[in-house]
């Protein structure tokens, strides 16, 4: 814990230049992440610009169909929203599968977007991380790694991004809109997150001074079928061990089209695009499902300690595409518009 | 005033009295340590090692005092010499040398808290740092193990080792046989008040604001170890956020905060840990590895018990935990052996939790119990009830009071027991496998030597009781103020209850489940002697200290409480996840005080014991030597939505040996046996039989 300056910003655009304009500076969104990690002496900035009470906590229509979810929305309004729950259950149940009541009430969107890494070494500066200092190595390999990464992994690093709400986000392919100190940016979500490679350091491709201001969700009617399975050691209040995000639509017993993202198991939400390509146009049955599972983890290098997830996830993803076929039946006999 | 006859028509114990201290604490003005109003205070932070074992060769503190706020930097080059190094948990910054990661090395004053923290930081230490080895990799639990050794007794004063017949001749000619390893894991108590010291000293004396299970002890301590003259101490603690043993006795942190205090007179130096400090030295349950070896005669009798416990003590001072004592008295066996050894290695010293000893030691024989049950065809309750000694087995007394079986029996009838398929993995519900479990709970009936009371007759017509007793959030307020309410023949308003002040007479600690036994005797004997010296119309003014009377042949039986426990557990077909949708208990602990403060004991341990089966483990990464995941985020404690459907009944009885109230104690039995309780349902609901804790999801796929 060290001294810092604060302030409260009038303006997105004003936050940008106030951060870009200083390296030491960076973004306050509720502070749930943030706090955490200036009092354990993980972050060290010099200037805190607050950004939550920014107007953006609305969720907009977007012309046309779809989302633009302000910033500052919080966890909770988010996953409360009723299109939200009528048209991206996923989302919703991925963001009531995260933190506990009270922290959703108070964190943000971006926030949670950009919250770091559990990984125990990196939030214990008595231990080598190369997250924290580029360079140092990485203590979790050799060391405790339930919570760590199966897939995409690296020799510096193998945190795992610890969102719920960006596994749902994940599967519905949204647009983050970045104000930047070169103006405004529109990253696709699946390039937002980084693997970490040789810098672990960057979880993100944001650069400096970059305000996240919204994220739009694109209509997507195949996602009213969708879910959100979160698997973790105890009921409530805990990350995933591994999650899974589905969209499944099934036509005469078939998969019609199909998107998974998966959690607790990279570096980022690791969006399973093998599994979903052999999914596509095949039966819809457990075989099916165990196979396209199968697929996705055939490139699994799990750590001793971790080698679990690999069964655990292709249990998962079993388990939520049974289910939503099970659901995708029950509505089209009853005709009921999903 | 007048005082009523004893007993009196319609007692107040019994009584299903809310907890006196109840709007204070939900409104948030009881005052817990940290709260105290102190005028002007300054505040510590402490500075910890982070190598586990080796030396400090050099201490470099100019940038921490550099900074402005700091006022005062203490390491082991500068520190006040204790008087007394007879206990080197409290020998605090007296000698360079490192014998865990984590150990106290070093602490920081400064006018506020986070200039503290900044400045701990800040403190360069240099050190010559040997290998260390932090696992209880007891690949033997053979008791000649060249790696263990035996303590010369366990904890607090049991016998090490006994033998009892031939244990092996008693296995070789057993009709049915089991032969188990299991493990427990080290396990952090995490009460919600961290472990807090405000203290000052003042013209000499010693005022310290204490986190603790027992004022008398922490202030005992300090005298011995800074040297001071008892009378010049003063600890106060009446409200305390949990404490489960660990705050039983003091630690590291009292004595530097008070070494503070001495060396900054007249400055209150307030210090609360940090949740991650306390993983690291203010005690825990280590973690055991344990064979348990059991006969049967093809009738289900037990023809040998044999129960091996190894655990870790640290190098500074030794804890032996004594897990295999359970299995000298819980059932009968012309055969039963047990023996205990330690591995001392570079870690934190061990200390209470919740029923130490018995809460592991039931899950090893009672794990084993069920897997005979499951060797021998026999229903795991009717196996318990076949076994049930007539006397205890291992001093030959009678029992005080044995109604296990009641318990069994009664908690198969509410669990709904009847009928129980026996064979594993057959019940998929809804994608989860379903099964049940049951095993038992014993704890100890105990009262502690040396309490008092005084009772002091008020000028408004109430009666002031004090004893130095605590109240760690178990409802003692309450249940001593029924108990004196009772003893002194006046209604519950008219007691004004003082307690958590080592200037009231001397009470010993909350501890052992003996709190409300020792201290509501004293209260009792010394309610009969202020009658006898001031009769039934004490003026104003009148008062009387005395402690608790002899109860005629208590040492002339064996004295426990006995318990059983049934839960439902399901696993996931498809990933493994583990829960308990029911948990339910049937307990013979004595006569209950007050059924609202006792039903929260009795489901607080419960659900601990289910945290213990399913979520709590410390993990120590042999590189660095410290708890890693030391936070309450990462260290799971089982949270609300884990219990569902959660139930605690007792038998309706009163103890005749005891104590004067008729009761025996109910702080702990609650947490002994849920383990082994949950294991036994996992079992049963996969075929999968989990015997190293905790049990979690992996464990199943
Ligand atoms: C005990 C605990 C348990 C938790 N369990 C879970 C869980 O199970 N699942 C889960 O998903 N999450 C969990 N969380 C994490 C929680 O979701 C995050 O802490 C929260 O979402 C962070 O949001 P915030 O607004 O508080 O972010 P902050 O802490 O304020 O910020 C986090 C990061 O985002 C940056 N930032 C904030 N706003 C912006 C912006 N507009 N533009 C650019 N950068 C920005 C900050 O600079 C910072 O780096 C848990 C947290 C805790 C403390």
């Amino acid at each position: 814990m060290r001294p810092f300056a604060y302030v409260r910003a009038d303006d997105a655009a004003g936050a940008v230049a106030t951060v870009a304009a200083d390296p030491e500076a960076g973004f306050l969104g509720a502070g749930t992440n943030l706090v955490d990690h200036l009092k354990l002496d993980v972050e060290r900035p010099g200037l805190l610009v607050d950004v939550s009470r920014l107007p953006l906590d609305a969720v907009e229509d977007v012309e046309g169909g779809g989302l633009r979810v302000g910033a500052t929305v919080r966890n909770s309004a988010l996953a409360a929203d009723r299109r939200v729950r009528h048209d991206y259950p996923v989302l919703s149940q991925a963001l009531l599968a995260g933190a506990t009541g009270q922290l959703r009430n108070m964190a943000t969107t971006a926030g949670n977007l950009l919250q770091r890494t559990r990984c125990v070494y990196f939030r214990d500066v008595t231990t080598p991380c190369a997250k924290r200092e580029p360079g140092s190595g990485c203590s979790a390999i050799g060391g405790y790694t339930r919570y760590h990464a199966v897939l995409g992994a690296s020799s510096h690093c193998i945190a795992t991004h610890p969102s719920d709400m960006a596994v749902g986000m994940a599967v519905l392919d949204p647009v983050v809109v970045v104000l930047g100190p070169g103006g405004e940016k529109r990253i696709p979500f699946a390039e937002l997150h980084r693997l970490p490679g040789d810098s672990p350091e960057r979880d993100t491709v944001l650069e400096h001074g970059d305000l996240i201001t919204h994220v739009e969700v694109p209509a997507y009617p195949a996602a009213r079928n969708s879910a959100y399975r979160k698997v973790r050691d105890r009921a409530s209040y805990a990350f995933a061990l591994v999650s899974v995000a589905a969209v499944l639509e099934v036509t005469d017993g078939r998969v019609a089209d199909v998107r998974l993202a998966f959690g607790g198991v990279a570096h980022r939400p690791w969006r399973a695009l093998a599994a979903e390509e052999l999914l596509r146009g095949q039966p819809a049955t457990e075989e099916t499902f165990r196979a396209a599972a199968d697929a996705e983890l055939a490139a699994a290098e799990p750590q001793p300690g971790n080698a679990f997830k690999v069964p655990m996830l292709r249990g998962a993803v079993v388990a939520v595409l049974r289910d939503l076929t099970t659901a995708a039946a029950r509505a089209a006999g009853t005709g009921e518009d999903r | 005033m007048t005082l009523q006859a004893d007993p009196p028509s319609s007692p107040a114990i019994g009584a299903d009295l809310e907890r006196l201290d109840g709007a204070l604490k939900v409104t948030g003005t009881a005052p817990y340590a940290y709260e105290q109003p102190v005028e002007d205070p300054v505040f510590l932070q402490v500075v910890q090692s982070t190598i586990a074992r080796g030396r400090i060769t050099a201490v470099d503190t100019a940038e921490a005092e550099a900074l402005p706020g700091v006022l005062l930097v203490l390491t082991h080059e500068n520190a006040r010499r204790v008087a007394s190094t007879d206990d080197l948990e409290f020998a605090v910054l007296q000698e360079p040398d490192v014998a865990y990661r984590g150990q106290v090395v070093g602490a920081v004053v400064a006018e506020d808290a986070e200039t503290a923290r900044q400045a701990a930081a800040l403190v360069r230490l240099t050190y010559d740092e040997q290998p260390h080895r932090v696992i209880l990799d007891a690949t033997s639990t053979h008791p000649d193990s060249p790696d263990l050794y035996k303590p010369a007794a366990v904890n607090p004063s049991f016998e090490t080792d006994t033998e009892q017949g031939d244990v092996e001749a008693g296995l070789a000619g057993a009709a049915t046989w089991v032969d188990v390893r299991l493990s427990t894991a080290w396990l952090n108590n995490n009460p919600l008040e961290p472990h807090t010291t405000v203290a000052r000293s003042h013209g000499g004396a010693l005022t310290v604001h204490d986190s603790t299970q027992g004022v008398h002890t922490v202030k005992g301590t300090l005298a011995t170890v800074l040297g001071l003259p008892g009378e010049q101490v003063r600890v106060l603690s009446p409200y305390v956020g949990g404490g489960f043993g660990s705050k039983g006795n003091p630690h590291p942190h009292e004595v530097v905060v008070c070494l503070a205090a001495l060396a900054l007179p007249g400055r209150w130096v307030k210090y609360a840990a940090t949740r991650q400090q306390m993983f690291a030295f203010t005690g825990y349950r280590t973690p055991t590895v344990q064979r348990v070896r059991l006969g049967a005669d093809a009738d289900g009798h037990l023809v040998a018990v044999s129960h091996d416990a190894v655990s870790q003590t640290a190098t500074v001072k030794e804890f032996a935990e004594q897990t295999a004592v359970v299995s000298r008295l819980m059932y009968g066996s012309p055969n039963i052996r047990t023996t205990h050894r330690l591995a001392v290695i570079d870690v934190p010293i061990p200390s209470w939790m919740r029923a130490p000893g018995e809460c592991p030691g039931m899950f090893g024989l009672e794990v084993a119990m069920d897997e005979l049950a499951v060797a021998a065809g026999l229903d795991p309750v009717e196996l318990r009830v076949r076994n049930d000694p007539p006397v205890d087995p291992e001093t030959g007394k009678p029992w005080g009071q044995r109604h296990l079986v009641e318990c069994l029996r009664e908690g198969a009838e509410r669990f709904g027991w009847a009928g129980r398929d026996p064979r594993p993995r057959q019940r998929l519900v809804d994608g989860w496998w379903v099964g049940t479990g049951v095993a038992s709970s014993v704890y100890p009936a105990m009262s502690m030597p040396g309490n008092e009371a005084r009772i002091t007759a008020l000028d408004d017509g109430c009666l002031e009781v004090g004893i130095g007793a605590a109240d760690i959030g178990t409802g003692a307020w309450t249940a001593l103020s029924q108990i004196a309410a009772d003893a002194l023949g006046v209604g519950v308003e008219r007691i004004r209850l003082r307690i958590g002040d080592s200037d009231l007479p001397n009470a010993s600690v909350a501890g052992g489940s003996s709190g409300t036994s020792s201290w509501g005797a004293a209260i009792v004997g010394a309610a009969g002697a202020f009658r006898v010296q001031h009769g039934a119309r004490p003026a104003p003014g009148a008062s009387t200290t005395a402690g608790m009377l002899d109860v005629p042949g208590a040492d002339d039986v064996a004295q426990y409480s006995f318990g059983a426990q049934f839960a439902e557990v399901r696993v996931h077909a498809d990933t493994g996840e583990v829960r308990v949708p029911r948990l339910l208990g049937v307990f013979s602990v004595g006569r209950i005080v007050n059924p609202r403060t006792a039903r929260s004991q009795f489901l607080g341990a419960m659900t601990m014991g289910m945290s213990m089966a399913l979520h709590e483990q410390s993990v120590v990464d042999p590189r660095f030597g410290h708890v890693v995941n030391h936070d309450l985020a990462e260290y799971h404690i089982t949270a609300n939505a884990d219990v569902v459907d959660l139930q605690a009944h007792w038998l309706d009885e009163r103890d005749a040996h005891r104590n004067p109230m008729g009761t025996r104690g109910i702080g702990e039995i609650g947490i002994v046996g849920t383990a082994a309780a949950v294991v036994n349902a996992a079992h049963h609901a996969t075929g999968v039989r989990v015997r190293d804790l905790p049990v979690t999801a992996d464990k199943f796929l």
